[in-house]
This record gives C-alpha cells, sequence and structure tokens, in this order.
C-alpha cells in the first residue's frame, strides 16, 4: 500500500466485473478501415496514398506532418477506397483514409527487418518509435517520441507507468498488465535505456491485485521497478494525480511532469513499445474493452485501428435493446457518440454502452451551494463559482479563477445534486477562450 | 443501430446519487422526529402550527414559482422549519403569514432556491417577532392532553386571540435572564421545558442531525462550530462571573440546537468551504452568547445566524483552498 495519496476526487461504481476476468481476444477483419488523420495530439498526419493504391497490412498510409506529429500506417491489406471526410469520435467529420480490406489477404505483414532493440543507441530506438506511429494509448495520444525527448536542461528521476485504469468500466490496461506482463516490463527497459534513468514505478488501483501479482512476478533482477498499489479513486489517473500520490510531488501549474523529474507513461503504450521491437509492426492495432449493460458479450479486444464502431459492436454480439448512450472512453470522460461509423483511433481504450436509467440525468436543478463539487475538484478549484460565471459567460474571470488548471476530469459534475453540467460549461468556456479575439 | 431514442449526453455520463430533491426530502424526513417531539410536548397545538406555516410556504410557492418547484421539497422544509421557531399557542393564520412571508420575501424575491442570501425560515421568524410579538412571546409549559389547545391556535384572522385557559410560563432562557432562575440540565436536554415547539428536545434533534451529516447532506463543522464557541465563551464568561450563565445550560437551552444543527446548515445560506464553515459557526457562537447575555432579548439565535448570513459570500472568497500546482499565499508551494 502507498502511504501518500491525492485529496479529493470522487468514488464512481466501479463496474469492471463485466470484462476484468475476460482474456483478450483478437477480433475478426472487419470489411472496411477508416483511419483519420487527426488521431493524435499535435498536426494532423498527411495522406500519402490515392484512390485505388493498393496497401499491406503496416504499410504507411500517411505521413507525420512535422515534429509533433506520427505517421499513420494501414491496419490491414486493402484497397484504398477514398481519402476524405468522414465521421470522427470527438463528433466531426474529418479528413481520413478509408481502405476496403481484402478478403482473402492472410493479414500477414510485408517481410521487414525487425531490429534488436538492445544493438541500437537510444536516437535510433526513438526513431523506430517515431516511424512506427506511437502515441501515448490512455486517451490523450500525445506522440510519444516528444514525450522521450524533455529538453536538456530538465533533470529527471523517474520514469513513472501508469496502471491506474480509473474509469469505470475500462478493462484494457487491466488485462494488458495482467496478460503481457513481460512485454510491461520489456517496454520500461526501453524507455529507460531512451531516458537514460534507472528508476521506474508502476502505480496500479488496488483493486487490481491480479495485475499487482503479475507485475511483480515478472519483475526483472536487474532493474529498479517497483509496483505501487494505489487508492481506488477518480481520477486517480490523471497524471498530476499519479505523480502527487507516487511521489507526494506536486506539478506547478502550468508545468509538465517533467518539471518535477518525471515521465508518465500509460502502461498500454508501454507495452505497444515493446510490441514494436518484438514484431516489427507499427502501431496498427489496439486493445479495446467494450463493455457495459448495453452490449451483448462484453469482452476485451485486440481491435485493428480504423474499425468502425458499429462493427465492434457486432463483434460483441451486437446491443441489447436496454442500449440508450454509447461512449467512446470511459463514462466519465469519453464522448457520446450518435454515428457508429466513426472508428476505433489509436487514443480508443474501450467502448461502454449505457442504460438509459444508468446515464447521469439531464434534468438541473439550481445550485444549493452544497460544496460538493469543491470536495470534488482534485485541483482545488471552485468549480462553483467557475460554473456561475460560465453561466454569465464571464470567461475572462475564469480564468483569474485558475480556469487553467482545470483538467475536465468530469468530478464536480459527478458529484453535483443539481446535475449542473460543469465540466461541460468549463470545456465551453476554455474553447472560447482559445478562441482568436475579433478584431 | 443509431435508432431513435439514443441518447447523446455530454461526460460524465454517470452521476452520483444524490440529487437536490432528495437531499431536500431528505431533510423532511430528518424533521419528521422532532416534529413529533413537538407534538408529544405541545399535542394538536403543534401539528396546527405546523400545519399553518407550511401552507403558508407552499401556497406562496405555488403561486409564485413553477409548478415543478414544488416538487423539490425546499418550500417544506421552510415551513416547517419555520413552525419549530414559534411557539405552540400561536394563532395558525400567523403561522401561515409568517410561511407565506419566508418564501415570498426570504427566498423568491432573490430569484428562488439556491439564490436567497438570508435562512428563509428565520426571515420568516423575525418579521412575526416584529409584527406580533405578544403571541409571539406567550409559552405555554408542556401539560394537559393531547387534544387540549396551548393557545388560542384557531383566532380568526386580525381579531385579537381570546385568553385560553393553559398555563404559560417564562422559557429557561428568559427565567435565567429576567429571574436569574436556572433550570436543571436533565429537563434542557429532554425538553420537558417551555418553548417553540423544536426548542425543546436537544437529544431528537442531535440524533438527527447526525443522521444528515452521515449522508453528508450537511457540513458538520458548522454545528460543532458553534457548539464549542458557545460553551467554551459562556463557560469563560462564568467562570469569571458566576452570575452568568454555564457553557452547559447556553448549549443546551433556547433554539441553540434547532438552530445550529438545522439552521445554520442551511445548505444555500451557509459556507462552503469547510474553514469556512468554522468561521461562519464561530460568529454565530460568539454573536448568540453576546446577545443572550448583554443584549435585550433573550434569546439571539436567531439574529446571530442571520447576521453571519450575511457574512457569507466574503467568508467564501476569504477562504477559497490553494489550487493544486500554485504557491501558498506568500509561500512556495
Amino acid at each position: 500500500m502507498n502511504l501518500t495519496y491525492f485529496r479529493h476526487g470522487v468514488h464512481p461504481p466501479e463496474l469492471k466485473e463485466l470484462t476484468a476476468r475476460v482474456p483478450i481476444r483478437r477480433m475478426p477483419y472487419p470489411s472496411e478501415i477508416v483511419l483519420p488523420l487527426r488521431q493524435h495530439t499535435g498536426k494532423p498526419a498527411r495522406a500519402i496514398v490515392r484512390r485505388g493504391d493498393r496497401v499491406e497490412r503496416g504499410d504507411k498510409v500517411a505521413e507525420a506532418d512535422g515534429m509533433m506529429s506520427v505517421p499513420i500506417h494501414a491496419s490491414a491489406a486493402g484497397t484504398v477506397r477514398a481519402v476524405g471526410l468522414w465521421p470522427h469520435p470527438d463528433g466531426t467529420r474529418s479528413p481520413a483514409v478509408v481502405i476496403t480490406v481484402d478478403p482473402y489477404s492472410a493479414q500477414a505483414q510485408r517481410p521487414r527487418m525487425i531490429p534488436e532493440w538492445y544493438k541500437l543507441p537510444p536516437a535510433e530506438l526513438l526513431e523506430a518509435i517515431r516511424q512506427a506511429g506511437v502515441v501515448g494509448l490512455g486517451g490523450a495520444a500525445f506522440p510519444t517520441h516528444v514525450k522521450l525527448t524533455p529538453p536538456k536542461d530538465v533533470a529527471l528521476d523517474t520514469l513513472l507507468i501508469n496502471g491506474a485504469e480509473c474509469e469505470p468500466y475500462l478493462t484494457t490496461d487491466h488485462r494488458t498488465m495482467v496478460e503481457y506482463p513481460e512485454r510491461v516490463h520489456l517496454g520500461i527497459r526501453i524507455m529507460l535505456k531512451i531516458l537514460g534513468l534507472t528508476r521506474a514505478i508502476i502505480g496500479v488501483e488496488e483493486n487490481k491485485p491480479d495485475a499487482i501479482a503479475a507485475l511483480r512476478a515478472a519483475r526483472p533482477q536487474d532493474l529498479d521497478v517497483s509496483v505501487l498499489g494505489l487508492h481506488v479513486k477518480y481520477p486517480q489517473g490523471a497524471e498530476k494525480m499519479l505523480i502527487k500520490s507516487l511521489l507526494d510531488r506536486e506539478v506547478p501549474s502550468g508545468k509538465l511532469p517533467m518539471h518535477v523529474g518525471v515521465i508518465v507513461q500509460n502502461v498500454a503504450s508501454v507495452a505497444t513499445i515493446a510490441e514494436v521491437f518484438e514484431t516489427g509492426l507499427p502501431l496498427i492495432e489496439r486493445i479495446v474493452t467494450v463493455t457495459g449493460p448495453g452490449v451483448a458479450r462484453p469482452a476485451n479486444l485486440i481491435v485493428p485501428v480504423g474499425t468502425k464502431l458499429g462493427d465492434l459492436l457486432a463483434a460483441c454480439g451486437g446491443l441489447t435493446p436496454r442500449a440508450a448512450e454509447i461512449v467512446v472512453g470511459g463514462p466519465m470522460m469519453g464522448n457520446a457518440q450518435p454515428n457508429l461509423d466513426a472508428p476505433v483511433l489509436k487514443g480508443t481504450t474501450g467502448v461502454v454502452v449505457l442504460t438509459k436509467a444508468e446515464v447521469k440525468s439531464y434534468a438541473s436543478y439550481p445550485c444549493i451551494h452544497c460544496g460538493h463539487c469543491l470536495d470534488a475538484c482534485p485541483v482545488f478549484l471552485n468549480p462553483q463559482l467557475l460554473g456561475s460565471l460560465a453561466r454569465m459567460e464571464r470567461y475572462e474571470e475564469m480564468t483569474e479563477h485558475h480556469l487553467a488548471d482545470c483538467m475536465l476530469c468530469g468530478s464536480c459534475s459527478y458529484t453535483c445534486p443539481s446535475n449542473i453540467p460543469l465540466s461541460q460549461l468549463f470545456a465551453l468556456a476554455k474553447a472560447a477562450l482559445r478562441k482568436p479575439k475579433a478584431a | 443501430m443509431t435508432g431513435p431514442g439514443i441518447l447523446i449526453t455530454a461526460s460524465p455520463h454517470l452521476g452520483a446519487r444524490d440529487s437536490t430533491p432528495k437531499i431536500m426530502w431528505h431533510v423532511v424526513l430528518s424533521l419528521v422526529p422532532v416534529l413529533a417531539a413537538a407534538c408529544y410536548f405541545f399535542g394538536v397545538s403543534a401539528l396546527l402550527v405546523t400545519a399553518g406555516a407550511t401552507a403558508g410556504a407552499l401556497v406562496t410557492e405555488a403561486a409564485f414559482a413553477k409548478p415543478r418547484v414544488l416538487l423539490d421539497g425546499s418550500a417544506a422544509i421552510t415551513g416547517i422549519l419555520l413552525a419549530l421557531t414559534l411557539p405552540p399557542g400561536l394563532p395558525v393564520w400567523m403561522a401561515f403569514v409568517g410561511g407565506a412571508f419566508a418564501i415570498g420575501f426570504g427566498k423568491l424575491i432573490f430569484g428562488g432556491l439556491g439564490q436567497n442570501i438570508f435562512n428563509p425560515a428565520l426571515l420568516g421568524r423575525a418579521f412575526l417577532q416584529a409584527a406580533f410579538p405578544v403571541a409571539l412571546t406567550t409559552w405555554p409549559v408542556p401539560r394537559g392532553s393531547f387534544w387540549q389547545l396551548k393557545g388560542d391556535n384557531l383566532a380568526l384572522p386580525f381579531m385579537s386571540p381570546r385568553h385560553v385557559d393553559v398555563l404559560t410560563g417564562a422559557t429557561p432562557l428568559g427565567a435565567m435572564k429576567f429571574d436569574h432562575a436556572g433550570t436543571q440540565l436533565w429537563k434542557l436536554v429532554l425538553g420537558v421545558t417551555g418553548g417553540s415547539l423544536g426548542e425543546t428536545s436537544a437529544l431528537i434533534i442531535l440524533l438527527c442531525g447526525a443522521y444528515l451529516a452521515l449522508r453528508n447532506y450537511l457540513n458538520w463543522r458548522t454545528p460543532i462550530s458553534i457548539f464549542i464557541t458557545v460553551a467554551l465563551f459562556a463557560e469563560a464568561l462564568h467562570v469569571v462571573n458566576p452570575q452568568y450563565p454555564d457553557g452547559l445550560f447556553m448549549l443546551f437551552s433556547g433554539g441553540l440546537m434547532l438552530g445550529a444543527v438545522f439552521m445554520a446548515t442551511d445548505l444555500v445560506t451557509s459556507p462552503i468551504t469547510h474553514l469556512g464553515c468554522w468561521i461562519f459557526g464561530l460568529g454565530i457562537g460568539i454573536l448568540v452568547v453576546v446577545i443572550r447575555i448583554w443584549g435585550g432579548l433573550a434569546e439571539g439565535v436567531m439574529y446571530a445566524i442571520l447576521l453571519m448570513n450575511a457574512f457569507v459570500p466574503f467568508i467564501n472568497r476569504a477562504t477559497q483552498p490553494r489550487v493544486f500546482g500554485h504557491a501558498a499565499k506568500g509561500g512556495r508551494t
């Protein structure tokens, strides 16, 4: 048990039992793959294929556009049907490469040389990770090679591996840790080499004792890697909360984890880095939890990136009659989907289908100043005050009350008895403040 | 697959199980034992006064607010709480007027639920005390059968109440203030003394408050802060000058229990920060003792809470916690 922790936060029901013990399996290839060019933080990739081109599994279909960008690869062999606008899980329509999957292809990868990672210097390891299109798999999809290239003037001492998985329902990271602990440790070894560090800590919420046991059993003798249990509390998996819990360090406002000597990487991303060097394949598939009372057969699936939500749900027996809301990501921070043609992205952790009874009611009441939101906010903001300012569109004043420190975790909205959509108001305010002011 | 009836809501998609109406109705529920105690001590008169005040509150809310608002339970709380501050012999029509004033001028005029600065029930009582000073200070002694009225409850509006043959007497605080006569502590704790409906049984009020605090429907820091302040301040004065009542008497007499547990903790009109609740309670505690000992009134809980209500916005602003990752005021991170 870890003795330090972060204060505040909320305790949503865990609801992980639907898939926590379901082994990961591979889903069959769908007939069509959609690869949006924008599926990572930073600049969207640039398409390098045209309609009619034949692509093999693992071929690059879009090139990184600058340093803060990563390439995108075909997750199945087939023919490019179109390069154009397609529904994106964020609710917009966004440029994408659409591939008709070749039903007769064995979906083997093109023969390629697998680099032996331990012979490569850190710079080449980084380049291999960049070329493989690796991003953080915890949801934000931040390009991994950027994270692993801290500026020279930053002194790092610890690599933190995020296995908290604090979102209800999701078991992607859980199953990865239970089934592929060696891969997690190999990924840590590679990252430590790149960063020139010797110490790594894996933080896992204590509701996953089997994951903690598996990681401890597979721990290599020659590395300083510890596995620590974390309080089961949302948002334990938020970077700043994880650092506070594991190291009792507070990332200053507006700064990054590296400014307190830490790099944080999600456990599934670490496993992916190992996979890149084990198989030579770029990031073209990932593990997705498909769950919730609205899914006939909840599962943890290896899914080709670009699989449409409809195909993914069909692979899990389709929807049940009670299905009411389809959420991509976890139920706390994920997006409800109006269109099942939207695809699974590199950062898609799960698809959760909720029933009407469990979806938070949207009938809202006036604020009664109960203060529950203040007790929930993990960064100690005053959501009550920020919410009333947002209602009046006094966005500049919200900046004075530290809106920038809000990470939109949704704890305040979750706990509000009056159902005031606080985090939605804050997202709107942030968007309004980002917009350049009219001349 | 995206058939009719599909939901698209903003995240988070799950919510805690508490809702504002649920909190309000739980407060109503927690007032039932207090009300039952009032009926035990004052019989049918307690029911009549409560019915009058609650009806006044509900009718006013229904007349001026949206119909849906009635279901949230907040007007019922105001009505019942107001009744608990009233003497059992009060004519029902006065209680009705008090309930109507509490909702109309205590809540709706500010913009309805969540907008008011002052506790509506106490504002209603302050109005009644100013309008009907004699009726509001006639305290029957808990005695007699259930069906015996403890005053002219059924007086017609604006008629002077008939004299009803019931035994009235000073409240423990009045006896202390004006006759320097003490009351035994066990009587105060159990509530077998004269006083308003809810001024009597400290024990039941504490139990009901504990229930709400366990459910996190009130901030326990406010009443605890009031209790500590009143007990210590009064005890200190008692030590200096034994003529002043001691701390325990101050704690268990008058409306202190009812005020500290149910009025000062009103979510809308109390601070939202924990530190703010401690300060709020401290202020109320000091004011209660000051008014009771040096003021012209025997009881000071009502004005103490109303005065401190006015400071809540300042208290909230001054007690904002340090934001994560920011340096403390004048210090380092």
